[in-house]
């Protein structure tokens, strides 16, 4: 079977030879089941943060002196950003669904006419607490809002109602992670993590160790195809990356309890699809290392961003404007947006596109990068 | 264009090679015909797997340019490759694969058909049976040099490059090789193998001597030896070194070299070292006797003249 050139015979051959190596190689057997376990271990805390300016949609049922005020009062705290007003509480869900928005401030129909009878309306606030270190303050900061408008901001017809308790509640719905659970953030975004460290550290060295021992020359001599060569050589490591994938999520299940909001197919296809666009990474960087101390170097370069600027870290919206345009170049960073979609959130296909794309995209660029720098002598 | 076409299974001419600021090949022309054992000798640096890589195509030469099997070296590296067979002179099979592992990947990757049979009888053929399921890693010199040649000869090719496949192997070893490769010859399949053993010289159709990147002499042991134009005498008995150091720079004497228990004194004048000779042995218990010049001789003259005139430029 042949296609311009590609040999799905050679390529076979490839892969056999790869996996035959990785059967024997014991380290590297140890690293896969090892390094999750560790990491796992390693991240059991995560660090804090007080991010501001976070994306806020409004759904105003009851325009009044008093819903102006308490939304220039959020502004004032730096917490939110006020993106726009949405025309109901389910288009509030559907913006936090699909991310667009990290909180929605309803304000219920018939809100002033309670407030003015005395019946203790109350605010609803929703927030997608997928990552509990990102809201927390700001949460924190919703219910002390309530008091300071209730002292100052309430005039003319609402001037009575000044002074001691709030005449009115400030309730607030954790939606995806109702307890705030740091580890429910912290765990599916180790997936990523690790298979980024495992993908790109073992495919990085997979040509440059053909070349320094020797072996490089040899595949040269014969007719395989560079794109035979490095897609051949990735294809065990998809495998590896499933394994690694399976570990974590048993671990997320049964020792952090995790919930599971989606499906497991679902969760399964955004590894997949994560493995091969971070395998393209690796297998590039190789081709352009000359050796195996220059691939992990580019490896650990590759790395620290990755770790840093996904949001798994440091929320992403925390994160100052170019860091985050950096970050949205980063695989790692849309596939911790679809598993914590998919798990904590139970979104579907059309709420996750805006994350699939990108993994798409990536490792048809990067391949092609990697075809352009295979060299195909020895110059 | 066509692998059938013309007698020379190789023809390369003009070839140049730069690393950085070193020419390390620098005109060489080569033509080796089909079915012939066409040795490439010289020392070590002086460009022998350079020039080898230019003709399979793995590297693209400077300048010149040539055919391997009809086909052109810059433009058809493809199909070289899958032409020729190609030994490389580090060994370059993986070692974490067992030999018939190695093979079979080969075969694969030559798209080769019944290959399980081929690679059955190829094992078979070159001795390797009994270890088909052995580690490469953990063989010794000569069975490596035998998995090499076995995988290099597996997709059938009509032309060999072999790059110093006798390094380091054991004699007995390398006695066995090189009846391989007259049988090879003697079905028709050409062969280029380079090396720095002298007494492997002699037992290929025609050779090229290269040094610095330059090929100094090209042609059959016999040719190659009379077109250096020297004689050689040989002197035995006690103190040569001494008798060696009182030679050098006298008349006629263009040459001395140690052979084991005897002197090799050379030079392109008959006469005057004849003379030489029979003054500095007179009166002596050294035995002086005449001797037919020897490939070695004629390499170590030719080696030491390029080194006078190119040496000190690289
Ligand atoms: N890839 C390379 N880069 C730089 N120098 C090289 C390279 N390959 C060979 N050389 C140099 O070219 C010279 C000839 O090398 P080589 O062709 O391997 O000689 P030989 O095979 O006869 O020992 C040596 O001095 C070697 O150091
Ligand atoms: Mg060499």
């Amino acid at each position: 079977m042949k296609w311009r050139g590609f040999s799905v015979a050679r390529w076979w051959s490839v892969v056999l030879k790869e996996f035959l190596q990785l059967r024997r190689d014991r380290i590297t057997f140890g690293m896969i089941i090892g390094l999750p376990i560790v990491q796992l271990a390693l991240f059991g805390f995560a660090i804090n943060t007080d991010p501001k300016h976070m994306p806020t949609a409004l759904v105003i049922a009851d325009h009044s002196e008093f819903s102006r005020s308490y939304v220039a009062a959020m502004k004032n705290s730096e917490y939110f950003d006020i993106i726009g007003e949405l025309p109901s509480e389910e288009a509030g869900r559907a913006a936090l669904a699909r991310g667009e928005v990290q909180f929605v401030l309803n304000v219920p129909a018939g809100f002033t006419r309670d407030l003015l009878r005395g019946d203790k309306p109350a605010l609803l606030v929703e927030a997608d607490a997928t990552d509990p270190m990102a809201t927390g303050m700001a949460l924190s900061a919703v219910a002390q809002l309530g008091q300071y408008v209730a002292r100052r901001d309430l005039t003319g017809p609402l001037a009575t109602l000044r002074g001691g308790e709030p005449p009115f509640e400030v309730r607030v719905h954790r939606l995806y992670n109702p307890e705030g659970n740091a580890q429910f953030n912290t765990v599916p975004g180790l997936m990523g993590v690790i298979l980024t460290m495992t993908m790109v550290m073992m495919t990085g060295l997979a040509m440059t160790r053909e070349r320094e021992r020797g072996t490089m020359e040899n595949l040269l001599a014969t007719p395989v195809r560079p794109i035979e060569v490095m897609t051949g050589k990735i294809v065990p490591y998809v495998a590896i990356g499933l394994i690694q994938a399976s570990i974590i999520l048993l671990a997320a299940y049964f020792v952090f309890q995790v919930p599971f909001a989606g499906s497991l197919i679902a969760i399964y296809l955004a590894a997949l699809l994560f493995i091969a666009a971070t395998l393209t990474v690796g297998i590039t960087l190789s081709s352009l290392a000359q050796n195996q101390l220059q691939a992990m170097q580019l490896t650990m370069f590759y790395f620290l961003p990755n770790i840093l600027l996904s949001g798994f870290m440091f929320p992403f919206r925390g994160m100052p404007q170019w860091a985050q345009y950096i970050g949205n170049v980063l695989p790692l960073t849309h596939f911790n947006r679809l598993i914590r979609g998919i798990l904590l959130k139970g979104s579907g296909w059309a709420d996750l596109w805006p994350s699939i794309w990108p993994l798409l995209l990536f490792p048809v660029v990067v391949m092609g990068i990697a075809l352009r720098f295979y060299r195909r002598t020895l110059d | 264009m066509n692998a059938d076409a013309g007698e020379l299974a190789i023809d390369v001419r003009g070839l140049h090679k730069h690393f950085g600021d070193k020419h390390v090949v620098n005109d060489v022309s080569l033509q080796v015909r089909r079915g012939e054992i066409f040795g490439f000798l010289g020392p070590n640096g002086s460009g022998k797997t350079t020039s080898i890589r230019m003709m399979c195509g793995l590297l693209t030469p400077d300048a010149g340019s040539g055919t391997c099997m009809g086909y052109d070296i810059v433009r058809q590296a493809d199909e070289i490759k899958r032409h020729v067979g190609y030994m490389t002179q580090k060994f370059s099979y993986w070692e974490d694969l067992t030999i018939r592992e190695n093979l079979d990947f080969v075969a694969r990757i030559y798209e080769m058909p019944e290959r399980r049979a081929l690679v059955d009888r190829t094992l078979e053929e070159l001795g390797l049976a009994s270890r088909a399921e052995q580690l490469t890693g953990s063989l010794s010199g000569g069975w490596k040099q035998r998995l090499a040649l076995a995988a290099c000869l597996l997709h059938q090719p009509k032309l060999l490059l072999l790059d110093e496949p006798t390094a380091g192997v054991d004699p007995t070893a390398r006695r066995d090789f090189w009846e391989e490769l007259h049988t090879l010859a003697a079905r028709g399949i050409s062969v280029l193998v380079s090396t720095h053993y002298m007494d492997e010289a002699e037992r290929c159709h025609k050779l090229a001597y290269i040094a610095y990147g330059r090929l100094l002499a090209q042609g059959t042991a016999a040719e190659v030896i009379a077109r250096q134009n020297l004689s050689t005498w040989t002197i035995e008995g006690d103190d040569l070194m001494a008798l060696s150091q009182r030679l050098r720079g006298q008349p006629g004497v263009d040459q001395t070299v140690a052979f084991g228990a005897a002197l090799h004194v050379s030079g392109r004048d008959g006469a005057q070292l004849e003379t030489t000779l029979r003054d500095a042995v007179a009166g002596s218990s050294l035995r002086l006797a005449p001797a037919d010049t020897s490939l070695e001789d004629v390499f170590i003259y030719m080696m030491g003249r390029s080194a006078d005139n190119f040496g000190a430029q690289s």
